[in-house]
This record gives C-alpha cells, structure tokens and sequence, in this order.
C-alpha cells in the first residue's frame, strides 16, 4: 500500500492533467483565434465551447488538487516557486471566465472589449502555463537554461491549443469558418512541431536524470515508439489539412484525434521521465506524500466519482454533438 | 519595503476569499431558486415561471463562472500563500477539498451545460434533473467546504505525529463542532442573499416600469422566502454563537469586546475597542444583555480577553464586523416582514416598498462578507485553532512580490466587481420581451397596482 498509493496518485494526476489539456487546451485555443475571425464568426466559436467550458476547467483543479491531497509536501514547494506563472495564469483565466459572459451581457457597445478580454485572458493562461510546465520539467531550478527552457515550452504549449482549437472548429464549423479554421491549423502546426521536436532535444540537455534515464539500453529501445507515434500522427494531420475536402466530408475529428494522440504520447513520455520523482532530483513520490489512511479515505471517492465523472462528461459531449448553434439559453 | 509580507498574504488571501464569496453566496441559493422556477412551471403551465427562469438563470451563468474562476484561484493560493498548512494539516485539507471537486464541482460545472443550453436537446424531464444536479452540487460543495473551515475552527478526529495532523475519525473531522451550526448558518445566508437579490431586481424592474407578471412573480417569491428565513436565520445564528462560546471563547469575547471576565456582562452596543488600553472608548452598552444572550441569564459569567492575552484575535475589526452583520439581519428581517405584509394576496407594494427593496437589492453581500469576517478575523492567530498558527504556515515571498500580485488581483477585482453589477443592472434595466409581457398599469395617487393583462392568460 505504501508503495502503491502514491504511485495510483500520480498516475491520476497524470491523466487529470492530460484530461485538462486535451480538454480546455481546444476552449483556450479558440479563445486565441478569436481576433481573426469575422465579427459573426466569433460568435460561432464562444458558440462551440459554450456548454463545456466550465467543465473543462475543473480538470485542473482535480490535477492541482491531487498534488494537494496526495503530495501536500510538493504542494507547497511547486506553487510556491512558481507563484508568478500560477497568478498570471489565474488572472488569465479569471478574466476570459468572465468575459465569457459579459461579452453577451454588458452591452453591444462593450463587446469588443470582451472579446478582447476573452482573447488576452486566454493567451495569458495558455503561456502561463506553458512556462509552468517547462519550469517544472527542468526540477524548479532558478538559472539561465530553466527558464530558456520554460520560455520555449511557454510558447509551444499555446501552439498546440491553436491547433486544438482549430481542429475542434473543423468539427464544430462549417463553410467559411471551417476553411478558416484548416488554415488556421496550417499555421500553428507547424511551430507545434518545431517547438516538440526542440523540447525533446533540449530535455536531456537541461535534466542530467533524464538523460541517464534516457540514454540507456534497454530504455532507449522502449522509449523509440514514443517518438515514431508521434511523427505518425504529424503525417496524419499534414495530410488530412492537404486535404479540405475531407474535411467537408466530416473528417475533421481527425485532426483532433491525432492531435489528443501526440498529448498522450508526451505524457508518457514526461511520466516516464519524472517517475519516481515528484519534483525532479529532489523528492520522490513517496517521500512527498500524505499518509496512508488519508490516501486511503480519498482513493475510495476518486474510485466511486471519476468513472461516473468520465461517464456523464461523454454523455453531455454526446448530448451537443454535432455543428455549434446560436448560443442561446431557450 | 518595509511592510510584512505575512500581513500583505493575509491581504491578499483576505482579498481573494472575499471576492469568490460573494459569487457562492448567490449562486448556492439561486440555484434552488431556479429549480423552483422550474418546477412551479411544469406544474402550472403558466408562461411567466418559464419567464422568471430564463431571466435568472442568465444571471446565474455570470455568476457561477465568476465563482468558478475565483474558486480555481483559491485553489491555488492554498499553495502559493500558505504552503506549511497543507505540509501540516495536508492530511485532513486535501481529502476534504478532494471530495468537494469529485463530488460536487465536476457534478455542478458539467450539467450546468444543459442547465443552461440543453433544452432543445433534451427532454423537460432530463432538464428539470440537470437543474437539480446542479443545486444539489452547489450545495454538496458548500458542505465539503464548511466542513473543512469549521474543521479549522473546532478540530477534532486528528491526533498530531512528528508535527503532522493525522487523522483518527473521519466521522469526528467531517461533524466537527461547529459545522452543523455554521453549515446550516452559509445556506440561509445563501437563501437570504439570494431571495433579496430577485426581489431587490424585481422591485428595481417595477420602478422601471420594464415589469411583467413574472416580475411579481419573482418578487412575491423572494419576499416571502425572506420573511421566513430572516427569523430562522437569527436562530440559528443565536446557536452558533453558543456554539463558537463553547469552543471559542477568544472569538465571542472579541465580538462583544468584553476585555475582562465579569458576571452579569453588559452588551456594547457601540465603542471603539482600544487594543492599548484594553478597554473600550465611548462605549454604549445595554446592561446585562451580553450575559443575558451568552448564558441565558442575567448574571451568567461571560469570558474575557483578559484569560487570552495574546492569543486572540484583532477586537475592533470582530467587533464591528460582527456589528455590521447584526444590522444588516435586523434590517432584513423588518424589511422582509414590512414587504410581505404589503405583498399578501391580492396586495400590490407601494413606491416605498419597492425602493426599500431595491435598495437592499446586495444587502446579503454586506451580512455574508461581515459574518465570515467575524469568523475568520476571529479565529485569529490560528489558521486550526489551538494547532497551527498563521505565521507558520505562510510562504517566503518578498513583499515586492507579493504587493505586485496583490496589486493586479484588487485591479481585476475591482474592475470585475463593477462589471458584474452593471451587468445585473443592465439585464434588470432591459425591457424584455417576454418580460414586458402582460404590462402593469402603474398608479401614482392610489398606491396600488392594476393589472392589465392576467399573467400566463
């Protein structure tokens, strides 16, 4: 059991985490594409995450709650070092929460500035998180490589929402729009690409534990899916954007399946990496974790509402499947 | 700088909490409100219930993302502002706040989408449950959350080992002392700011001549909600001040800014409390009455601050919040009453009705934020009374830091603050269609109010 529950937890937190990427990395995205679209356009794309959005986001209070609960002393150390990106962040996310709303509800002569709002709020959020991420990887170091580091995967992150956001606009969209969103997509997977491909280079170079971790035979071996998958997938979604016509058929789930299929991918590779550590080169999971009675207390709520949790998650997608419509509350 | 970064994180928490309250303190009551609403329309058929929802549900939208993006902040700041509370009681906090996000904020935010966008797509039956999913999750989280705070304020269920909280009762930490009282005393609170909300707007709407049968609808409703939970409120905070005298001594006599232990203790109805002499400046006191509510008899010895010296919280700010608080429940309760009267059966409000009542339109925001100051101020310098202090649990950051976060949290507050309020106006303010349905013949001379069209006909 000691040695278990931390373990179960961190593979929670894991999926929690990737969960809210997958989730309201597509809802952010569209929040960053909003200035390029047409004025009766954007209505379309607040439209296409209305229902959702409120939801996405309680993923990443699960997956800081889990480090709350489960690792209370990293809690503490992680947030506290990142306490700039985590206040931007907040207030990112503060302000495109609320625009949300007031954009509709403030007056046609304050709309633009909502949609503005929702833009920066989202934009804020998305590299405030992404400099979380890339500060976490390097173990929370303060010096010149960390935060190069941070910084490029603070601008690969909103990347990847882009194309989150684009390809969930193939879905959702149709005619003009969802051409815009193909090239929209265009654009940004590109740097997507770009920034991955100098993130999994740059990863050894900056964490000497992840290179020997990498560098080694067998692992070298069992780790060498990771990287194929993953330019599999990009041929996938090259070749699906070479092709607007299947996109008009309804083929573009696609692109946001091959994009989802890259997340995982990553994710398994960053918990392969970081395993056992919580925080990297300096605590391991058990060493940070909370004691076994309250591991225990909570592992029996996560077991009873998280499978119902996923559950009426999918019926409420299948609910709105299908193109956005007037966003309206009748 | 010279100015403590321990006092600047309470600010900026102090700053947080404040903000995100105001948002649950609505939307926990307006949830039950709109399933009401709801209800009272598949009953009766009558359009201006349907009406009556899709005004309030908008609101509700506004105000549950406001709470939902303030709430993800507190998240956070657990960490960022007081990261030792969670090293050191981390084993009773993060179960309690775990399922509060399992059980009741994912159950809230997810059928909140058909809540509000579902009722094409699904049937009426699928969306009368959604709307109670989402009361029921709005409540189920103000339980987990109570629970946790009275936890802190009246521990019990933990024993301490190598300076960690560990748990022995699950049962004991969850029912702590406290929690059923200051449980059942948020929820009303909810009720309350929540029933002069919709009767403050519809009074509003009235005035503005933008009113329909819905409006009164509305209004009757809240009124009559008010004029019943007001009482019930002042009970059951009667009890919880018992209660908070049986395990927090400090904090009563910090309310009542009683600096030395005495029998037969007056009640101060205002002072100014002096933290340097420790007595109270131009005091007007009712002789007794503090002994008379604290024991229930008129010589009933009542503890002073004198047997907590330096262990207890700040008097003046416990003192006049809890003051505030008082008030403005006297004031709910005659106002609720006075509109009740005038709204019983057949009965139209006057003019001077309908300002009391717009005028009390926020009221519940000014009792709620006083009532947690007096909480909270209270349990001061425990952040878990009689475990853990304050200052041990707070993070190192340099006060540069943290003014400069503090600064663009208040400016983001505040703006949101004014948003918020204008967008509440506005939609008060706007003619509905379907609100302006079935107009109201205003008339100035005679005081009352002629229907022109019967609602729902």
């Amino acid at each position: 059991m000691e040695f278990w529950l931390p373990v179960i937890y961190m593979a929670t937190m894991g999926l929690a985490l990737l969960i809210y990427v997958i989730l309201d990395g597509y809802d952010l995205g569209v929040g960053m594409l909003l200035p390029w679209a047409e004025e009766d356009e954007k209505d379309t794309m607040i439209a296409s995450i209305g229902p959702f959005w409120d939801a996405n986001e309680t993923w990443i209070v699960l997956g800081v709650g889990i480090l709350l609960i489960a690792f209370p002393m990293a809690h503490g150390i992680v947030l506290t070092h990142l306490y700039i990106p985590v206040t931007l962040m907040l207030i990112g996310l503060t302000l495109r929460g609320v625009a949300f709303d007031l954009r509709v509800k403030a007056g046609d002569h304050r709309k633009g500035l909502w949609n503005r709002a929702f833009f920066a709020g989202s934009s804020l959020a998305s590299l405030s998180q992404g400099w979380m991420l890339g500060a976490y990887v390097t173990g929370l170091q303060s010096n010149l490589t960390s935060y190069l580091f941070a910084g490029l995967i603070a601008l690969t992150l909103p990347a990847l929402y882009f194309v989150l956001g684009a390809a969930w606009l193939l879905m959702k969209t149709e005619a003009d729009l969802q051409q815009k969103a193909i090239k929209w997509a265009r654009v940004a997977i590109l740097p997507m690409g770009v920034g991955l491909l100098l993130i999994s280079i740059a990863t050894p170079l900056v964490s000497q534990t992840i290179a020997d971790k990498w560098f080694t035979w067998p692992n070298l071996l069992m780790m060498s899916p990771i990287p194929i998958f993953t330019a599999a997938c990009f041929g996938i979604m090259l070749w699906l954007l070479k092709n607007p016509a299947r996109v008009e058929q309804g083929q573009g789930w696609i692109l946001y399946a091959a994009t989802v299929a890259v997340c995982l991918l990553v994710s398994l590779g960053l918990g392969y990496s970081l395993y056992p550590d919580i925080i990297i080169g300096q605590m391991t999971i058990w060493e940070a974790s909370a004691s076994v009675k309250s591991l225990l207390f909570t592992l029996f709520g996560v077991a009873l509402t998280l499978p119902a949790i996923i559950v009426y998650t999918i019926v409420i997608y299948r609910i709105f499947h299908g193109k956005a419509a007037d966003l309206s509350y009748d | 700088m010279d100015i403590d970064p321990f006092v600047l994180a309470r600010i900026q928490f102090a700053a947080n909490i404040s903000f995100h309250i105001l948002f649950p303190a609505i939307s926990i009551g307006l949830a039950w409100f709109l399933l009401f609403f709801r209800i009272r329309f598949t009953q009766t058929g009558d359009k201006a219930w349907e009406y009556a929802y899709f005004f309030w549900v908008k609101v509700f939208a506004l105000t549950f993302a406001m709470g939902v993006v303030s709430g993800i902040t507190m998240s956070f700041q657990f960490g960022t502002n007081w990261p030792g509370f969670m090293e050191k009681a981390g084993n009773v906090a993060g179960p309690l706040l775990g399922y509060e996000v399992l059980s009741a904020f994912f159950l809230e935010a997810s059928f909140l989408g058909i809540m509000l966008y579902g009722k094409n797509r699904v049937s009426n039956n699928i969306h009368l449950i959604s709307t109670f999913l989402v009361a029921f999750g709005t409540t189920l989280s103000a339980f987990w959350i109570l629970s946790l705070n009275s936890w802190m304020q009246t521990p019990t269920g933990y024993f301490i080992e190598d300076g960690r909280v560990m748990v022995d009762s699950w049962l004991a930490v969850i029912f702590n002392p406290s929690f059923p009282y200051r449980f059942t005393h948020m929820l009303l609170a909810s009720v309350l700011t929540c029933a002069f909300l919709i009767a403050g707007v519809s009074a509003w709407r009235a005035l503005k001549k933008v009113d329909g049968p819905a409006t009164w609808k509305v209004m009757r409703t809240g009124v009559m909600v008010a004029a019943i939970a007001a009482p019930l409120q002042i009970l059951v905070g009667d009890m919880h001040g018992l209660n908070t005298l049986e395990h927090q001594p400090a904090k009563v006599a910090a309310m009542e800014a009683i600096w030395e232990t005495e029998r037969g203790a007056p009640f101060t109805l205002v002072a100014m409390p002096d933290e340097e002499a420790r007595s109270n400046r131009f005091a007007v006191e009712v002789p007794y009455a503090a002994s008379l509510v604290l024991t229930h008899h008129m010589d009933g010895e009542v503890q002073g601050l004198n047997d907590f010296e330096g262990d207890h919280p700040p008097v003046a700010m416990v003192f006049w919040s809890f003051r505030v608080m008082l008030l403005v429940g006297v004031l709910m309760l005659c106002v609720s009453w006075w509109a009740a009267w005038r709204l019983r059966k057949g009965n139209r409000a006057d003019r001077l009705v309908l300002r009391a009542l717009s005028l009390m339109t926020f009221s519940g925001w000014v009792a709620v934020l006083a009532g947690w100051y007096v909480t909270e101020i209270g349990r001061q310098p425990w952040i878990v009374s009689g475990v853990l202090r304050v200052q041990d649990v707070v993070a190192g950051h340099s006060a540069a830091t943290v003014v400069s976060t503090l600064f663009g949290y208040v400016l983001l507050y505040v703006l949101l603050l004014i948003s918020y309020v204008a967008a509440v106006r506005r939609l008060a303010t706007k003619p509905a269609e379907s609100l302006a349905m079935g107009p109201v013949v205003f008339t100035e001379d005679s005081h009352s109010r002629q229907q022109a069209q019967k609602g729902g006909a």
